[in-house]
């Protein structure tokens, strides 16, 4: 693996050298919505962003800490219903503070469940990893539904805004597509910058042999608890906006059918990069709006439960894999690559 | 090869494709009009006989209205709330239409109301979307519903079955929303009337095993009121035989359905003798509910053998449209405030009788009283017993009296 | 006490039912250490096929029976095709059973619809049973509960008292070893996973027959089945039996007494287990 790094005064290494391609990349991004209609800002833009994001946050527990967990958009979910309990909402059983007071506590609160779940979670290996984080996410899905002092049952919650701060609405196209990216390249930066630190090392040594590591001295545990800590932090960031941008929650943005779609955006787009989760987002909000456009409309799930069978099948690495394959490009022998190669002991 | 080039020709690709896709220039003399409907997922089934409703309402106007084509987009959802928001938004948004048709689900209508709140330019007319709350509270200004809500589909129920000499009763329905309009509707007039309900028995949603419920059932009621759909019905149905079960069965709108009807054995003479209600009855016998049978069998032959309360909600919805459109002449312009009025104030012709609104732009509408008989096929149909005439959402009752009781739930309302 | 004999019968029909449909799942997993989250796909596929079978010939049994071999050649057929060529890779291949889930959830809904099917068993099969202490019970239901243990009995002896069950017993516990004694593994893996998926398919034509079929039946089959299989310890026969009964009670006692929430104690059940006992009842330590 090459590493340039410039190491500026603070000591702190830029993990990468910034090339040409990102600074398009960039420069795309931040002059996307001027180019862009209202949909396709917000729909599109924004929505691949914030589940780009959940999706990141799945590709961090399962690329860098080798634990798929199902229960991201739970996390999601959590901060979103959070939200609309510490605000206002259509039946009025929320307490009304005001943004800055929501915002952190439905983080917390969302990052304080992820924790939990993965307390709960990490004495579990590989498949069975799976099934408990599946398994808590039904149960929250179950509990919403049928809950209704705290969280207002089968019909959840409308009528939740997002703030509109020194007269910027910040559900407005715009403003919420920068916000939006705004977190996804925070949380893309944080991702990148966490595996290249100590923490991530460790954990991603603890991912190829947790025996070893521990027998070196490192918490194992620990590591793995906080790495669910981070990942919830990330989906609680992605949950907030999704409570924003559809301006409502209910037990149907948490039910197994979404929990899956995280799963499927993430390997969909590869989970060995952190970029990957996001272009996995894309193209699947492109499918999700465009496919009636497309084929008939209730085949939707066969259209992306096809694409995504042949990634699995043919390209594990997902569309990043297949797609530096085919310019020849060969993947680094570190990073996440080897999430395929672990056996079961 | 640096790497300049495959990142950045990614980049450039995706943007072109992007860019490529612009929203679209409509001409001058057509309406873009969205029927939204659940066309993915199990109730796909009723989304596709609500899109044969639609287009059978604009194919006998031969897609014009008011001297202009219509052009129809179809969106699709999956009964779930956020995909009803995310159709919507697309219709609107990225395709333009200018008046929306639909959604197909309770939740969903709630969920598209509130967005048709944040698009003033637009008029949302229901699809059958039957919550109470969609127009009882917090109305939409542009939101218009030619349908009758859940709690209106069961007006008269309640003093039929006491008439009929059910004094006590318990109610077996599933555990959401709509159900609870139903059994609302239902215990207002039997409450009224002095029938007492002794337990609620609410089923998970998706549940088949109704064993628990058959064994708690008291055995000193004179009726079961159920408000499951068809297919569960019948499992409850069988199951409630099985377990030894005798007493007669009142039914919801939804569930005295094809499927309970069809079935042989002792099924069939256990059912005849229920009375329900709701918004049609298949086998009216009137000249214009006939008339629009015969067009849904003649335009659609591999439909349903009859046309479903959806395929009739949305026919309804868009024949108001296209008769109010025809009315103005068009005119959308000026925040289409023409086209609202004359769809706020006109009276409509429909299948089932005349529809106008309310002052929140609910329906008022012929609410039809059924019970099950033998015809002389030996098969089972509903026959009418009385048409109740112009429903309206407070079911008659005094509108400051009918907002107190407050919000449906589990256990609102209670008379045990 | 009339509910609560009633409910505890209920959970033991259930639990019958859960078995047929795990007991499939946990020699697949304990055996080949594979993870197939297509095995509600199976259930609901099995059922759909033994109804069309019924349908067009007539008879239930048929087309039960046409259930259990359908799903065996397509348990043949997912070996061969795709488990063989991913083994060890549990990530990959849990991946590609939940992508094959989704497109038979979805081509299923396509060929039969969106309806809710009935079956239409033998007449001397459905009805009610006096039983002393409560009314009547349905006689299927406790048809499913002799069927259950008769298939548990006769697992049992297939995998204790005949040579392929022994070699299927030493796999489960150590399969390089069976390997090395000269076992052909991969005939026993394709046996091994025609049984459990035949087993899945059966398994669809009587659960639906008690409470017929439709879409969304594949994920309630395949999460009960997981929570049954992990409860009761991975690649036990008598485990999976001691967590059907175990999660069958549990829903029953649920829906009957808090019904608002009974549907969680099995998910509940399952994070405890493997929270404290991740092997399960009967399963071996790792």
């Amino acid at each position: 693996m090459s590493v340039t790094a410039t190491t500026p005064a603070t000591g702190i290494a830029w993990p990468w050298p910034v090339r040409p391609q990102h600074i398009l990349l960039a420069l795309f991004l931040i002059a996307y919505p001027l180019v862009a209609t209202p949909f396709w800002t917000v729909q599109i833009g924004a929505q691949s962003l914030f589940f780009g994001v959940i999706a990141l946050s799945l590709m961090f527990l399962a690329g860098y800490g080798g634990m798929v967990s199902l229960s991201q958009m739970t996390v999601a979910g959590v901060a979103a219903y959070m939200i609309a309990l510490f605000g206002t909402n259509h039946v009025n059983i929320g307490f009304g503070w005001p943004w800055w007071a929501q915002v952190p506590a439905a983080l917390i609160i969302a990052t304080a469940a992820a924790t939990l779940i993965g307390v709960i979670a990490v004495r579990t290996a590989g498949i069975y990893t799976i099934m408990i984080t599946l398994a808590i996410g039904v149960v929250f899905f179950y509990f919403t539904r049928q809950n209704y002092a705290i969280f207002n049952g089968f019909s959840g919650f409308a009528s939740v805004q997002a703030p509109v701060v020194l007269g910027i609405n910040w559900r407005n196209p715009q403003p919420f597509y920068y916000l939006s990216l705004g977190v996804a390249a925070f949380c893309y930066l944080a991702t990148v910058y966490v595996s290249r630190s100590t923490f991530g090392l460790s954990l991603q040594a603890i991912r190829d042999n947790p025996r070893r590591m521990g027998a070196l001295g490192f918490n194992v545990y620990l590591h793995r608890v906080l790495a669910h800590s981070l990942a919830g932090f990330f989906a609680a960031l992605g949950g907030v906006l999704l409570v924003w941008m559809n301006g409502r929650v209910s037990p149907g943005t948490i039910d197994i059918g979404p929990l899956i779609n995280v799963l499927v955006i993430a390997v969909l787009g590869g989970l060995g990069r952190p970029i990957g989760p996001f272009i996995g987002a894309v193209v699947f909000v492109l499918l999700d709006n465009f496919a009636i456009d497309l084929i008939d409309p209730e085949r939707f799930n066969l259209l992306i439960g096809s694409v995504f069978l042949l990634i699995v099948l043919f390209s594990p690495d997902g569309l990043l894999g297949l797609w530096q394959r085919l310019v020849g490009w060969s993947s680094t022998a570190g990073g996440a690559g080897s999430w395929r190669q672990n056996r079961s002991s | 090869m640096t790497g300049v080039g495959r990142r950045t020709i990614l980049a450039a690709t995706v943007a072109v494709g992007f860019a490529l896709c612009a929203g679209s220039v409509q001409a001058q003399d057509t309406i873009k009009v969205g029927g939204l409907a659940t066309l993915e997922g199990p109730f796909t089934v009723l989304g596709q006989d609500s899109m044969r409703g639609l287009e059978l309402a604009l194919k006998e106007r031969n897609y014009t209205a008011g001297g202009k084509k219509i052009e129809l987009i179809t969106g699709s959802s999956d009964a779930s709330p956020d995909s009803a928001v995310n159709a919507a938004r697309k219709l609107v948004e990225q395709d333009g239409v200018q008046i929306l048709v639909g959604p197909l689900s309770g939740d969903e209508g709630l969920a598209v109301k509130n967005y048709a709140k944040s698009q003033p330019q637009v008029t949302f007319i229901n699809g059958t979307s039957a919550a109470q709350d969609t127009t009882l509270r917090d109305p939409a200004e542009n939101f218009f519903r030619f349908t009758t809500d859940g709690a209106q589909w069961q007006a008269g129920l309640g003093e039929y079955a006491y008439s009929k000499g059910y004094k006590k009763v318990v109610t077996v329905a599933e555990d959401y929303s709509f159900p609870y309009t139903q059994v609302l509707g239902f215990m207002l007039g039997y409450c009224k009337a002095g029938g007492k309900v002794a337990d609620k028995f609410w089923v998970p949603i998706g549940n088949k095993d109704f064993s628990t419920i058959v064994a708690s059932i008291p055995d000193d009621i004179d009726a079961i009121y159920v408000a499951l759909g068809g297919a569960d019905a019948v499992n409850f149905l069988s199951q409630y035989q099985q377990g030894g079960g005798a007493k007669p069965l009142i039914g919801g709108s939804i569930t005295v359905d094809q499927t309970i009807l069809g079935s042989e054995g002792p099924s069939k003479t256990y059912m005849i003798g229920t009375p329900s209600a709701g918004p049609i009855a298949d086998n009216w016998d009137n000249p214009s509910w006939k008339t629009f049978v015969e067009a849904y069998k003649k335009e659609f032959p591999d439909g349903f053998p009859s046309p479903s309360l959806f395929a009739h909600g949305y026919y309804v919805e868009t024949k108001a449209m296209l008769d109010a459109l025809d009315k103005v002449g068009g005119d959308l312009s000026d925040g289409q405030a023409k086209f609202r009025e004359a769809l706020a104030t006109g009276e409509f012709d429909t299948p089932t009788g005349k529809v106008k609104l309310d002052k929140n732009r609910n329906a008022v509408a012929d609410i039809f009283l059924t019970e099950v008989a033998e015809g002389p096929d030996g098969k089972l149909f509903n026959k009418v017993v009385k048409v109740i005439p112009q429903v309206n959402q407070t079911l008659g009752f005094a509108e400051e009296e009918f907002l107190a009781l407050g919000p449906v739930s589990r256990d609102n309302p209670q008379c045990p | 006490m009339k509910l609560f004999i009633l409910t505890m019968l209920n959970g033991l029909t259930l639990a019958a039912l859960y078995f047929l449909v795990a007991s499939g799942f946990t020699l697949v997993f304990g055996l080949m250490r594979q993870v197939n989250l297509a095995h509600g796909s199976l259930y609901l596929l099995g059922a759909y096929v033994g109804w069309s079978t019924a349908d067009a010939s007539g008879s239930w049994f048929l087309g039960a029976a046409a259930g259990f071999v359908s799903m065996a050649v397509a348990g043949v057929l997912l070996q061969i095709g795709i488990f063989r060529r991913m083994e060890g890779q549990d990530l990959r291949q849990t991946l590609v059973t939940i992508g094959i889930s989704i497109v038979l959830a979805d081509l299923m809904l396509w060929i039969w619809g969106g309806k809710t099917y009935q079956f239409d068993p033998p007449g001397w099969l459905f009805g009610a049973t006096p039983l002393p202490f409560i009314n009547a019970y349905p006689t299927y239901r406790l048809v499913l509960l002799a069927l259950s243990v008769v298939i548990g009995i006769a697992l049992w002896l297939f995998l204790n008292r005949t040579p392929v069950g022994m070699m299927i017993r030493a796999g489960v516990d150590d399969r390089a070893m069976l390997s090395c004694s000269g076992v052909n593994v991969q005939r026993i893996f394709a046996i091994t996973f025609a049984i459990g998926a035949g087993l899945a398919g059966l398994a669809g034509v009587v659960g639906g027959t008690a409470l017929s079929i439709a879409p969304g039946e594949d994920t309630r089959y395949l999460l009960a089945s997981l929570v049954v299989v992990i409860v009761g310890g991975m690649g036990s026969v008598t485990g999976a039996a001691i967590g059907a009964l175990l999660i069958g009670l549990a829903e029953q006692l649920g829906l009957a007494y808090s019904p608002t929430y009974g549907v969680v104690y099995t998910f509940v059940i399952l994070v405890a287990v493997l929270a404290f006992r991740p092997q399960g009842i009967m399963g071996r330590p790792a």
